[in-house]
């Protein structure tokens, strides 16, 4: 489904990915791990399509396309989602009326014939019903207001509405309570599906209990340095990142 | 360069000769001496000009070559429907053409005892009107164009509530422009004795899209605990001039809500001045600007702390498109009498081209020391973080800058508290917008 291939970035004139490779097929669980700054976030970024992030070698092919031609919005639209580390607040904007634009933004783009409210209300209720989350927020301005973990909330919540292939979370599992975790993993594994494939950025094995990746891959430095089985992320939350450094001196001692 | 003297305004003087005897009130020795005065003053000040620190952003040049014709007679005959279709619904309808009074037009239902709602041109006609005082006031006029007004007005609205009276249904001032060419200078005013309440809305539009000039003038007079909500919709054409001034006095307790949104004409300034004359009065001033093409619209408030125990909020959002310009002056003044009082002041601006430009000076002037004031001016641009995140979810990027915008701006729609106002303001932000949202986006 998605093929990453040496691919290097530069965000503000500083290469911050550097070589990475990655595949993911459809169906399979990856869970990215890494230090603070290693690029995970810049990772989700470019494969969203945000403006900035240059590349300057490398491939990223998804569904056999060329995923980098793409806007954003196309990305969107052909199955890409990224549920951001930190949700951006859209004053003014209600919250429903904005996923109905999405989700019909999307669906006019694949040639999909629009919901109209009644029947986009009903897909809410569903989504609702098995994420069990308050409709109060969807009253609201999107993320205006909303605390740290009902902002995350709202990013699954768009995940289940969306229904995309590729859904990459970002960080979702920081900042969230017990529950709202346990909430956001059954929302995750109510989707996991032999045509659906997750990149799950995290720093805790917390979430990797209940959602169990199939891969589970360390980025430092701007490249994926280790990749595993579930293990993996045990042994890093025993271990740390220490062992980093002399890989990461081997990377800049390198040609 | 061709240097142009201005001819202060000498077009107007000779128009308001030879029109006078056909104003109202032209048998009325009160009426006519205080038109004279009013003109004498006019023809001393002169139009402003840039060199004046109030209008150094905006120049009424073209006003005074305008030459716009006094509309001293009877209206031009307009469509019901036309009319109809700018009325909100469930409200007193007072309908003025070209700055006539057409009672046709209007609907003012059942009023509660107590309220009353007249035409200024009838009341120009008695020999004691009970407004004379409320003119003696204003003689000083702050203002060329309020001389003006004074000299040249026909007609208005005069609103008195007498003690402790509410009136539930907003009172609707339409002021409409159909004829090229014609100044119209409205006048109203509004009495609220103490606990009374009323909203009114002084809406401002035109039909097509004529030349014209409106000089619009509106006194509020607020008695003890009264509280008025005044909107104030500036829509008139785009190729139209539009100067307007209100003024408050606000009693013990009292309340002004004034909001003021400017969509419309090719030049247009609003004079806002708010006085808080009695202990514990409450103002707050909304305003919202949209503006795009080379529209140029300028908002200059005033609020004076004069007596303790004021509180005055104010928050005023534009957003510019194109080569339009704005201009926003917020003068605070706390005089030295006027111990704690409270008062935030906020400008916020959204430039969506760089070609517009916003010259925004809040102004602090601070004579009492145990006061809590703050004050802030902001100048953007749509955040690349936000089109971002709407574009990763699908929506195209001119979907997600329309609703950037539209959630910049509805701030100051969702403050108001009167549904059918607020539903027609949304529909007219939403319709300035380069793409049409539908109606539910407003949270
Ligand atoms: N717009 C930018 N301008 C400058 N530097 C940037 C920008 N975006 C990211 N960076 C830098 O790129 C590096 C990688 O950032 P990134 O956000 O991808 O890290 P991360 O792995 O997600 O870290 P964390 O675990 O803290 O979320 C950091 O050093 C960061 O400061
Ligand atoms: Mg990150």
């Amino acid at each position: 489904m998605l093929k990453i291939d040496n691919l290097h970035v530069r965000v503000a004139g500083k290469e911050i990915l550097k070589g990475l490779s990655l595949e993911v097929k459809a169906g399979e669980v990856h869970a990215i791990m890494g230090p603070n700054g290693a690029g995970k976030s810049t990772l989700g970024n470019v494969l969203a399509g945000r403006e900035g992030y240059e590349v300057t070698q490398g491939s990223v092919v998804y569904e056999g396309r060329d995923l980098l031609e793409l806007e954003p919005e196309e990305r969107a639209a052909a199955g890409v989602f990224l549920a951001f580390q930190y949700p951006v607040e859209i004053p003014g904007v209600n919250n429903t009326y904005f996923l109905r634009t999405a989700l019909n933004a999307q669906r006019r783009q694949r040639g999909e014939p629009e919901l109209d409210s009644m029947q986009f209300l009903k897909l809410v209720r569903e989504k609702l019903a098995v994420l069990h989350l308050k409709d109060e927020l969807l009253h609201r301005a999107v993320n205006e207001g909303f605390s740290g973990g009902e902002k995350k909330r709202n990013e699954i919540f768009q995940l289940a509405l969306l229904e995309p292939k590729l859904a990459i979370l970002d960080e979702t599992d920081s900042g969230l309570d017990i529950d709202a975790l346990k909430m956001v993993a059954d929302g995750v594994n109510a989707m996991r599906d032999p045509q659906r494939a997750f990149v799950v950025v995290t720093h805790y094995q917390r979430l990797l209990d209940y959602v169990v990746p199939d891969r589970v891959h360390v980025l430092a430095h701007g490249r994926i340095v280790r990749s595993g089985g579930p293990e993996l992320a045990r042994e890093l939350e025993r271990q740390g990142y220490a062992w980093l450094d002399a890989v990461g001196q081997q990377a800049g001692a390198g040609p | 360069m061709n240097a142009v003297t201005p001819d202060s305004g000498l077009h107007y003087v000779e128009d308001f000769t030879r029109n006078k005897a056909s104003l109202p009130g032209r048998q009325q020795p009160w009426v006519v001496a205080l038109r004279e005065a009013a003109m004498r003053r006019f023809l001393a000040m002169g139009f402003p000009t840039r060199h004046d620190e109030d209008w150094k952003y905006t120049s009424v040049a073209p006003i005074e070559r305008g030459r716009f014709l006094l509309s001293s007679g009877q209206p031009r005959a307009v469509d019901k429907p036309q009319v109809d279709a700018q009325a909100l619904p469930g409200v007193h309808l007072l309908v003025f053409v070209d700055g006539h009074h057409v009672p046709t037009l209007s609907k003012v239902d059942a009023l509660p005892a107590g309220v009353s709602i007249a035409s200024l041109a009838t009341l120009l006609e008695r020999r004691r009107s009970g407004i004379e005082t409320q003119f003696e006031a204003a003689a000083s006029y702050p203002s060329a164009f309020a001389a003006l007004n004074a000299a040249c007005m026909t007609d208005g609205a005069c609103v008195h509530l007498a003690k402790g009276v509410r009136l539930d249904a907003p009172i609707h001032l339409l002021f409409l422009s159909v004829t090229y060419g014609l100044a119209a200078h409205t006048r109203s005013l509004v009495f609220a004795e103490e606990d009374s309440h009323a909203v009114i809305v002084e809406h401002h539009a035109a039909l097509g899209t004529p030349v014209y000039f409106t000089n619009t003038v509106t006194d509020i007079v607020l008695g003890r605990r009264a509280q008025i909500e005044h909107h104030k919709l500036q829509q008139e054409s785009v190729r139209a001039f539009h100067i307007a001034a209100i003024t408050a006095d606000l009693a013990e307790q009292s309340r002004l809500i004034s909001t003021s949104f400017a969509l419309g004409a090719a030049l247009a300034r609003t004079d806002i001045v708010a006085k808080l004359n009695g202990e514990g009065a409450e103002c707050s001033l909304d305003g919202l600007y949209v503006a795009d093409s080379r529209q140029h619209i300028d908002h200059h408030t005033r609020i004076d702390h004069n007596v303790p125990r004021g509180t005055s909020r104010e928050l005023y959002k534009g957003v510019l498109d194109d080569a339009s310009r704005a201009v926003f002056n917020g003068k605070v003044i706390v005089h030295p009498d006027a111990q704690r009082s409270d008062a935030a002041q906020t400008n916020r601006n959204l430039l969506l081209s760089e070609h517009a430009e916003i010259d925004t000076k809040p102004q602090l002037e601070i004579w009492a020391d145990d006061v809590k004031c703050c004050h802030a001016a902001t100048v953007g641009q749509l955040d690349a973080g936000q089109i971002f995140y709407l574009r990763s979810r699908g929506l195209d990027e001119e979907t997600a800058r329309a609703l950037l915008t539209y959630g910049f701006a509805a701030e100051m729609v969702q403050r108001i508290e009167h549904p059918e106002l607020r539903q027609r303001l949304d529909g007219l932000l939403r319709g300035r917008l380069p793409q049409q949202l539908e109606a539910e986006v407003l949270s």
